[in-house]
């Protein structure tokens, strides 16, 4: 794992930038003044203890949750209100903490699902099949199935997933945001829940879509050698606000950091 | 022995994920297409066609249509006789009203008229789910009956409010009216089928079936990839009332003739459907047809066994024969939930392996 070295990667002009976001539940305050940036081609990670507001920094990225204040650039635009699923057309993608596949389907249907905002065939083509229609889905599985190699599941193609072990389901769900050819990838705890050789899979898979595909990762996670090693530059949050920004060494050493984690004599 | 996909090799994408993949399946696809073109229609006769053939084909439509709505994309529907009741009176009004359209295009435009009727009553899908959404369409059902009784302009002012269809022909065959033959009428339904079938199989298929079973599964992570709910959500209820509107159009025009809306389109019809897919299977076109065949003939067959077969009174068997259809709904709910077709399935995959157990 070599990333932490190149820590220092060039900073180029932020893919996008999150400037003063608060979100409010009512009286609960979920996020607070939260302003930070993402690079192009890095590894982002945010950490932060339970309730910290890691998800809901993601909720709001992708759209799901509208911040009463605070603006977010995207690709060099200010991003207005927008739904979700024209957040996804932009080449925004995710995965979630708890696992959010489409049960009923086989994991190559789940995947091929992550190529809808690249479909082009429209309702006529898509009733007629043949022709149009049947070459564009060749040309869907013939990528979809590269990312089957690439994450190493062309056994279970055709399982539907709730069959599928834990480890499995959360490839799975990569395979379904990567299928997008997103820009930025929000990976929600990708970890959670896995034994260390499917963790040290798993973290194969986040450098290599870093490194090959050159796809700008956020990455939630709670384990800290998996942090350090991964990630270009650390958020780390805690009650709503963010605590401390920088490379992973500046992190470990940070005081705040060690007291939001340890916790601190009052 | 010879049902093994061992041998039958895939060399391109399109090959592995067409309709049969297994070599067996394609043949007996193929013999079931040939008898039902080129066999049935020279042995059918009135009773068959009648009490059988035609119906069998004009629910299964409807089933199919409910199917799309309720097993792929997991909206679920009361309002089916409504549908197919605004299917029925728009093929009446179109064929009255311009008596040299062609009945097939009739009866397209009265699946289209449906549709947008559906995708009226889809609008409050974007809101609610589940339960609430039955209540919703079950309004629907209601308010169409209501509406076809209350406004005369829809059954012409006709003294007794029932709609009657005049004759029409295709290639000077009369396949509506009182002189119309058997096999022109199961004909035509089967056109209907086999077009709609196929359609629905491309449909579900492709990337709005996948974004259909995606709202279906879970709506959440589906906006999130991309899938704009409004439009898959309505798209869903437009193409499902399309299908039932056809089949409320062939069940009045070729099949009833004549139709009484509270006694052709009522609750019962909706249900009828309902059970229809569940039984056969939710969220497979094969299954909308299975369920279909089974709520359609398997009464009849009861019947004949206990009339014909042990001589029972009629009014007898009636009452026996709903008791056993209730029972073996049941048996089969509890023996397999998802219906027909996975029995179906659960049994190929046996035969697969047969004579080995695994």
């Amino acid at each position: 794992m070599n990333s932490s070295g190149s820590g220092q990667k060039a900073i180029e002009a932020p893919l996008m930038d999150i400037r003063n976001i608060s979100l409010r539940f009512g009286g609960v305050v979920a996020l607070e003044g939260v302003s930070f940036d993402i690079a192009e081609g890095e590894i982002r990670a945010i950490i932060g203890p339970n309730g910290a507001g890691k998800s809901s920094m993601l909720n709001v990225i992708n759209g799901f949750y509208t911040p009463q204040l605070g603006e977010i650039w995207y690709e060099g635009r200010r991003r207005g209100s927008i739904k979700p699923h024209n957040i996804a057309r932009q080449g925004i993608a995710r995965t979630f903490q708890n696992i959010a596949l489409f049960e009923g389907m086989s994991a190559l249907d789940n995947i091929l699902c992550g190529r809808v905002t690249l479909v082009r065939s429209g309702f006529w083509k898509q009733l007629l099949w043949w022709g149009p229609a049947e070459r564009e889905e060749t040309e869907h599985r013939e990528r979809v199935e590269q990312i089957i190699d690439f994450l190493e599941i062309q056994a279970i193609r055709k399982t539907p997933v709730g069959q599928l072990p834990y480890g499995l389901q959360k490839r799975v769900e990569l395979g379904r945001a990567l299928a997008a050819e997103p820009k930025l990838l929000l990976l929600d705890e990708p970890m959670a829940g896995m034994n260390n050789e499917e963790k040290e899979d798993m973290c194969r898979f986040v450098l290599d879509v870093g490194d090959e595909l050159g796809t700008t990762i956020v990455l939630i996670e709670h384990d800290m050698g998996v942090v350090m090693d991964l990630a270009d530059r650390v958020v780390v949050m805690d009650h709503g606000e963010l605590i401390a920004d920088g490379v992973p060494q500046e992190i470990m050493n940070n005081q705040d950091v060690i007291d939001a984690y340890l916790g601190v004599a009052h | 022995m010879f049902y093994r996909e061992v041998g039958d090799f895939k060399t391109t994408y399109a090959a592995d994920s067409q309709t049969f993949p297994i070599a067996f399946d394609r043949v007996r696809y193929y013999f079931v297409l040939i008898v039902a073109v080129l066999l049935v229609p020279f042995l059918i006769d009135d009773y068959w066609s009648n009490a059988v053939f035609v119906p069998l084909l004009v629910w299964s439509v409807a089933a199919i249509g409910l199917n799309i709505l309720t097993g792929y994309c997991g909206q679920i529907s009361l309002g089916t006789g409504g549908f197919m009741a605004v299917g029925a009176y728009a093929c009446y009004k179109l064929s009255t009203e311009f008596p040299d359209l062609n009945i097939v295009f009739c009866i397209l435009i009265s699946g289209a008229i449906t549709a947008a009727v559906g995708m009226l009553f889809g609008l409050p899908s974007l809101r609610i789910k589940g339960f609430y959404l039955a209540v919703a369409t079950l309004a629907a059902q209601f308010f169409l009956v209501w509406l076809f009784n209350k406004v005369p302009w829809f059954y012409n002012y006709s003294a007794s409010g029932q709609i009657t269809m005049p004759e029409r022909t295709i290639f000077g065959l009369a396949v509506t009216g009182p002189n119309v033959e058997p096999w022109a009428q199961y004909l035509i339904c089967l056109a209907f089928v086999f077009g709609l079938a196929w359609a629905a199989r491309n449909l579900t298929r492709g990337s709005l079936g996948r974004q259909w079973m995606a709202i279906r599964d879970m709506d959440i992570a589906a906006e999130i990839i991309g899938v704009d709910p409004l439009r898959a959500k309505l798209s869903a209820f437009a193409v499902s009332s399309f299908y039932v509107g056809v089949a409320g159009a062939l069940y009045f025009s070729v099949y009833l003739g004549a139709v009484e809306v509270t006694e052709a389109f009522g609750i019962n019809q909706s249900f009828l459907v309902l059970f229809m897919i569940i039984i056969g299977g939710l969220g497979s076109i094969f299954g909308s047809l299975v369920g279909a065949a089974f709520m359609v003939l398997l009464p009849i067959v009861l019947r004949n066994i206990l009339t014909r077969g042990l001589n029972w009174d009629t009014a007898l068997a009636t009452h026996v024969e709903f008791m056993v259809v209730g029972c073996l709904i049941m048996f089969f709910l509890i023996a397999e939930p998802h219906g027909l077709a996975q029995l179906w399935n659960i049994a190929k995959q046996k035969l697969r392996l047969w004579p080995f157990p695994h």
